[in-house]
């Protein structure tokens, strides 16, 4: 029974980590769902293809050179490592040492290449921290970095530097394997290291960096729903579902299409009783909170990876105004999440007296937006800012009647001459008498 | 020169039984704002030079509701929307050119799920088919030597992608092509869209159009080319602020084109 005693206690880790990861996943989705349904299912071919091109290709991480390139690399050393899990994972339940060792130099081949992109990584981790702790680069630097974002970010390249460090101590402390001699290409520089270490002292180490490592990996499995490094995994629906329309497209708003057919129509008469066996509960115009966002809204927020790349291209921001793309969606994430504590904490939501618009996102913010599509068109994952923004901007006009001054002067001069100025319709033409 | 200008309104047209080939969507900074009537003006004179057989609408035309949709007044918009509709509808248009980015998007992308679907183009697109067609031809050569730099305009460029075809025109001019750091995709606002240009802007540290213009004057510019009224508005004022007025001029590309047919 004692022999078991390592596959038993593995099995249980590996079956709480996934239950945990399991549940996660589910309030993931319960919150993304409180947002309103949306199609975006047309165009399967095109979806895919987007998918492949930007989340699995990164073909718009590599539009900045630099971090892009050092991005493709953790990217590839993350996929590809994780081959080497299936057999951690099969060694760990059933009690085998290398069980595909048997392969050869195949084995040897692929352990070589695992070997080097660890190294690959590491150094890219390092040049990421670098980056972001030594070099002042302006977009880690922003007022919403500060806190947990900046420990989070920083937390990530920690994880990822010691899962790297423990699969190469693992190799070089394993006796075997550095005496088999291939596939050690890194290793073998740090097996001297233990060379005066003794059989079972050797043993002793390599067994602790492998469960070090696999209890590492699937920490960091759990750490993802309660970080920005979700984006590992969202980033692939959330290219699928991204928009396709012309990003100069805003969306149209279906209930007041409705109500101006109504108020456009001569046939109706204007003082009839509305009818009362329609749905009385009018729809509400524009977002105030996250429910009134779509889920493709949700999604994009859960899988912003703070980056900054849009907040470093927003002319807003740039010129020193409040508004940064990456807030609207660290806000908007962080307002799901607070409801989503709360519907875990009551069962249901129960009210907070708190909403997005407001309480997270200020009216400064959102009218400080030129609509410019920079952030949409800097995003390496098809996020969407300016649609939440737009949203918000829509509440406040038409529930609220709350925009600028400046703005109810421009749109009252639209309703009432047809033009944003006060020219008078009968003047249009004039242009043409006095060249 | 003045009494060159025929511009036939859809109503004439109609009435006389003639279709036009084209609708001229004037717009309203370029039926109102004095800076972009001249543009407007140079449009119609290359339309003419072209011998398009365009219309305007004339007293008929009015706001696409751009500016509401994007401060936020889906009603307001829409409520434009539907009646610009039923005008263009009533007329059968088929074919809308605008000098304006904003009236261009809303047409070309908003129109259509509101029931009003056209062939819209920008008046970049529509010169340069011309151009592609024999319709009208351009001689370069007064702006030999000068430097040019273009400035994208947001519902031009990254809202539809069209990136080429002001550049297109301006290659026939002759003329040297400078670049901005941020151009194309990675072009700079000026600062106006979202309806900025009816408000005062957030508290901030700079203006845009001043960010916009010191990049467009680092490129050593004789010209800032555009192709929107508004982007015209926002760099003429950017280039005032730096007191290069003198140096630096502002056009739209239908103005270069019309000088450079020495009209």
């Amino acid at each position: 029974m004692i022999n078991y005693l390592d596959n038993l206690v593995f099995i249980n880790l590996l079956i709480a980590a996934v239950v945990f990861f399991s549940l996660n996943v589910k309030r993931l989705k319960r919150n993304i769902y409180l947002g309103k349904k949306i199609d975006r299912t047309d165009q399967p071919k095109e979806r895919l293809k987007n998918m492949l091109l930007i989340a699995f290709g990164q073909s718009r991480m590599v539009k900045r050179p630099i971090a892009g390139l050092l991005h493709v690399i953790v990217y590839v050393g993350f996929i590809v490592i994780n081959l080497e899990v299936l057999e951690i994972i099969i060694d760990g339940i059933v009690g085998t040492h290398r069980v595909f060792s048997f392969m050869g130099r195949f084995y040897q081949t692929l352990i070589g290449a695992f070997e080097i992109l660890a190294l690959l990584v590491l150094v890219s981790v390092i040049i990421f921290w670098t980056r972001r702790n030594i070099q002042k680069i302006k977009r880690f630097w922003n007022p919403e970095m500060k806190g947990w974002p900046k420990k989070d970010a920083n937390m990530i390249l920690y994880i990822e530097a010691v899962l790297m460090l423990l699969f190469l101590t693992m190799n070089a402390a394993d006796f075997e394997f550095q005496l088999a001699g291939g596939g050690n290409v890194i290793s073998s520089y740090l097996a001297p290291i233990f060379a005066g270490f003794g059989s079972h002292n050797l043993h002793m180490i390599e067994r602790t960096a492998w469960w070090l490592h696999i209890a590492g990996i699937l920490y960091f499995l759990n750490y993802l729903y309660y970080s920005k490094h979700l984006h590992i995994l969202l980033a692939f629906p959330n290219t699928y579902f991204a928009n396709l329309k012309p990003y100069g497209k805003f969306s149209n708003l279906e209930s007041v299409t409705k109500e101006v057919k109504l108020m456009l129509d001569p046939t109706i008469d204007p003082f009839a009783v509305a009818p009362s066996n329609e749905n009385t509960t009018s729809e509400k115009f524009g977002a105030s909170d996250v429910f009134d966002l779509n889920r493709i809204q949700l999604l994009n927020a859960y899988t912003c990876t703070e980056c900054g790349r849009c907040t470093s291209v927003c002319p807003a921001n740039i010129t020193g105004k409040k508004l940064s793309p990456r807030k609207i969606m660290m806000d908007t994430r962080d307002r799901i999440e607070k409801i989503g504590r709360n519907m875990d904490r009551n069962g249901k939501f129960v009210p907070d007296n708190k909403t997005l618009l407001n309480d997270y996102i200020t009216p400064e913010e959102i009218w400080a937006c030129t609509s410019c599509n920079a952030c949409v068109e800097a995003c390496p994952v098809n996020i969407d800012p300016l649609s939440i923004i737009i949203d918000l901007r829509r509440y406040l006009v038409m529930e609220q009647s709350a925009a600028p001054s400046d703005l109810n002067t421009m749109m009252a001069n639209i309703e009432n001459n047809g033009a944003p100025w006060p020219f008078n319709q009968q003047d249009r033409l004039n242009w043409k008498d006095n060249l | 020169m003045s009494d060159a200008l025929q511009v036939p309104t859809l109503a004439e047209m109609t009435a006389a039984g003639q279709k036009p080939e084209v609708v001229f969507w004037v717009g309203c900074a370029g039926s109102f704002d004095d800076r972009a009537k001249k543009i407007t003006k140079a449009f119609v004179q290359l339309l003419q030079k072209a011998e398009v057989s365009f219309a305007v609408l004339g007293t008929e035309e009015s706001c696409t509701g751009d500016p509401a949709k994007r401060a936020g007044n889906e009603f307001l918009f829409q409520m434009q929307a539907m009646s610009n509709i039923q005008i263009l509808d009533a007329y059968e248009v088929k074919k809308i050119v605008t000098t304006c980015p904003h009236c261009f998007n809303t047409l070309k992308n908003e129109y259509p799920e509101l029931g009003g679907n056209y062939e819209v183009m920008h008046h970049t697109e529509f010169l340069k088919s011309l151009l592609d067609s024999g319709k009208l031809s351009v001689a370069g050569g007064q702006f030999k030597g000068k430097k040019i730099t273009f400035h994208d305009p947001c519902y031009l460029g990254r809202a539809n992608k069209v990136y080429e075809a002001p550049r297109d025109l301006l290659q026939k001019l002759d003329a040297e092509l400078s670049e901005m750091k941020r151009c194309k995709s990675n072009g700079l606002c000026c600062g106006a869209g979202g309806a900025q240009m009816f408000k005062e802007p957030e508290k901030g540290n700079k203006d845009i159009n001043i960010e916009r213009t010191e990049e467009a004057l680092e490129t050593q510019p004789d010209i800032i080319a555009t192709g929107c009224p508004f982007c015209n508005t926002m760099m003429t004022d950017g280039v005032k602020h730096k007191e290069k007025e003198t140096s630096v001029k502002v056009y739209d590309i239908a103005e270069l084109l019309a000088q450079a047919g020495s009209l």
